[in-house]
């Protein structure tokens, strides 16, 4: 017993003050949950980063709750952006009173996105208000702050637990968006898996709090032995039994693309 | 004419023989029938009352593997009593060749440009095909060569217009004309080339964080004419249309902040009569999400003004317009646009409502109502067209 006094006297004495020195320097850090949660989303950015350029095809498919289904057939072209978010120009192919319309988009890591429609018909380039995040992208379940470009600059986080989702082992963080204003989120909960940092399930809530949208992502597939790439999202709205559903193919990377492929010349030639 | 006719052909021509050569054809389009229904009985002598239009405009394009293309877009419209509406025109056949990265058009092409919601007035490349719609947005073909370089201080375009396409205007049986008909047939120009005398354009935009700006110069024949009083071979009174040379500089400017997109559109002419200015500005404020709903409202103001005043070949020479977009945000697209001018010197009033709807994958329906209201005789055309409120029906077909 006396021993056993004299250990702990001794941690009481020199282990624990220590520790609270080392606290102090830094050297040492309890992360905090938010922390945490930060540094899950720098490490799954940081994942997907070089890919330089990438293109897809995209097929959109809207079911109202009655099961009618509309589709609308996208491409798609993305450019990487050092020290900002990527550019992006998505085109549409159908419904054919809209193909050759062309949306340009160019992520901000901060403030707002600037984003282009170009309208085939008139042959004009129209600015869009770049604020426009809650609004609904195509008349889809996705609004436009939910298909840009997810820079890590647009949240802030908190880790909340870690949870087995579908057999995988999964960090559960939330996300609060930084233009609070715009955005049509109070947060959103996002599942991402330990293993490679990918991103399974988001449940948005709107800015009453209420559950609004879920999407989950499948059919993960690993691209140029480095960038992994869904083959499936499927957006639910819980409010209205709506969904989309966005399903991709002919995924390619480094084609040499160049923001001369993202000015509005580029944006009138879309085809 | 001749000469255009053969190059047209040669370009055609050379454009399908490399086509056939290569994979990737696309051939899409649109057809659409229409009826435009009046509420009053016409006011001028062989008018008739309403019309009946078949409209057909397909569009081929091939791209090679360079990225360079090829685009035919003809266009035809049959209408059941306006002889002048029924017309053929090549909207667009052109080549574009990218370069890199320059890219350069050659042919017939179409070009637009400006901001604003209502009034276009720097959009001056193309020549309006006002018997389509009296919006002035639909655009006849234009023979060019233009160059565009794009660069880290903006995108440079240098264009080279060959031949002068002449505005349409309804015929007699047509509506929405004035009493005296325009006389098509013999059009006068200041420059003793007349319609071969060659236009040049160069144009600046620039994109910045917040703005979209656009500068242009433009020394040719102007697309709008004055509408000179005659008399045809029978001592019939008519107008015709007299196309000045012209020097002209311009801008267009868009800001974006939050949900307000301001825009302004400032031009300046110098021809042989006189030296004006004109402009048009404004707002659009969307509200995003009405009533927690997926629509969006926005709301459009802009004012127009034109230097002449009273002597504007125009309408809105000081006007305000007010505009209302409601976009469904539903998979029909359904959209709505109704718009309202007021002549702050009260000659007159426009007041038109427009909707569209998807029908089916390829079918789309459009609907618009327009009125003229308390036109004064100071305003020669909208006092012309006061009874020629009416209802365009019109249903497209794409393939």
């Amino acid at each position: 017993m006396p021993k056993n006094i004299l250990l702990h006297n001794a941690l009481r004495l020199t282990v624990i003050p220590l520790l609270f020195i080392l606290f102090q320097a830094g050297i040492i850090r309890a992360e905090s949950a938010e922390e945490k949660g930060l540094a899950i989303a720098i490490e799954a950015d940081r994942r997907d980063s070089g890919y330089e350029d990438s293109t897809a095809a995209m097929l959109m498919i809207l079911r109202n709750r009655h099961g009618q289904e509309s589709r609308r057939e996208l491409r798609y072209r993305t450019l990487e952006v050092k020290n900002d978010g990527d550019m992006s120009l998505t085109i549409f192919d159908s419904p054919k009173d809209v193909k050759g319309t062309a949306f340009l988009n160019y992520t901000h890591k901060i403030g707002d996105d600037d984003q282009w429609l170009y309208l085939p018909a008139l042959k004009s380039v129209k600015r869009i208000s770049s604020s426009n995040k809650s609004g609904s992208f195509m008349g889809s379940e996705f609004a436009y702050e939910d298909i840009a470009s997810q820079e890590v600059e647009k949240y802030t986080y908190k880790w909340l637990r870690d949870e087995i989702f579908d057999n995988r082992e999964c960090f559960v963080l939330e996300r609060y968006p930084v233009d609070m204003k715009n955005s049509g989120y109070s947060r959103q909960v996002v599942w991402i898996g330990k293993d490679e940092f990918r991103i399974w399930q988001v449940e948005y809530y709107d800015r009453k709090n209420t559950h609004l949208k879920t999407l989950t992502f499948s059919g993960y597939r690993k691209h140029n032995d480095s960038f992994w790439r869904p083959d499936r999202m499927f957006m639910i709205n819980h409010q209205t039994g709506k969904n989309t559903e966005l399903q991709f193919s002919d995924y390619r990377f480094k084609v040499g693309l160049s923001p001369d492929d993202f000015n509005k010349n580029s944006l009138k030639r879309a085809k | 004419m001749k000469k255009i006719s053969i190059a047209i052909l040669s370009l055609l021509s050379i454009g399908l023989l490399l086509a056939t050569s290569a994979s990737a054809h696309e051939l899409n389009g649109h057809a659409s029938v229409e009826a435009r229904l009046f509420f009053n009985e016409p006011l001028y002598q062989d008018q008739e009352w309403n019309n009946g239009s078949i409209e057909f405009a397909p569009e081929y394009y091939h791209e090679w593997e360079s990225g360079s293309s090829f685009t035919f877009v003809p266009f035809l419209r049959l209408d059941s009593s306006d002889s002048e509406r029924t017309h053929f025109d090549i909207r667009e056949l052109n080549f574009l060749l990218l370069g890199d990265p320059w890219e350069l058009r050659l042919g017939i092409g179409k070009v637009f440009w400006g901001v604003t919601e209502f009034v276009h007035l720097i959009d001056i490349i193309n020549q309006t095909d006002l018997v389509e719609d009296i919006r002035g947005e639909d655009k006849l073909g234009q023979p060019m060569a233009q160059l565009s370089i794009p660069s880290d201080w903006g995108v440079f375009d240098f264009f080279i217009l060959p031949f002068f396409r002449e505005r349409t205007f309804p015929g007699r049986e047509g509506r929405l004309r004035a009493e005296v008909v325009v006389d098509t047939g013999t059009p006068l120009y200041e420059s003793s080339a007349a319609e071969n005398h060659v236009d040049f354009a160069l144009r600046y935009t620039h994109i910045f964080d917040f703005a979209d700006l656009g500068i242009y110069y433009f020394k040719g024949t102007g697309r709008d004419p004055i509408l000179i009083p005659s008399a045809d071979a029978n001592g019939q009174p008519i107008l015709l249309p007299f196309y000045q040379l012209m020097d002209q500089v311009g801008l267009d400017l868009q800001l974006v902040t939050g949900n307000w997109l301001w825009k302004l559109e400032v031009l300046y002419q110098e021809n042989t009569m006189e030296n004006f200015y004109a402009a048009t500005g404004g707002f659009e404020y969307t509200f995003i999400g009405i009533n927690g709903s997926s629509m969006d409202l926005g709301l459009i103001a802009e004012f127009v003004y034109d230097d002449r005043k009273d002597d504007a070949a125009t309408s809105f020479e000081n006007d305000l317009l007010w505009g209302f977009r409601l976009a469904v945000n539903d998979t029909a697209s359904t959209e709505l646009l109704l718009g309202l001018s007021y002549d702050l010197n009260k000659k007159g009033n426009v007041l038109q409502l427009e909707a569209s709807r998807r029908l089916r994958d390829d079918v789309k329906i459009f609907v618009e109502g327009w009125a003229f209201l308390n036109t004064e005789p100071d305003d020669y055309y909208l006092d012309s067209i006061r009874d020629d409120d009416f209802i365009r029906l019109r249903i497209f077909y794409y393939f």
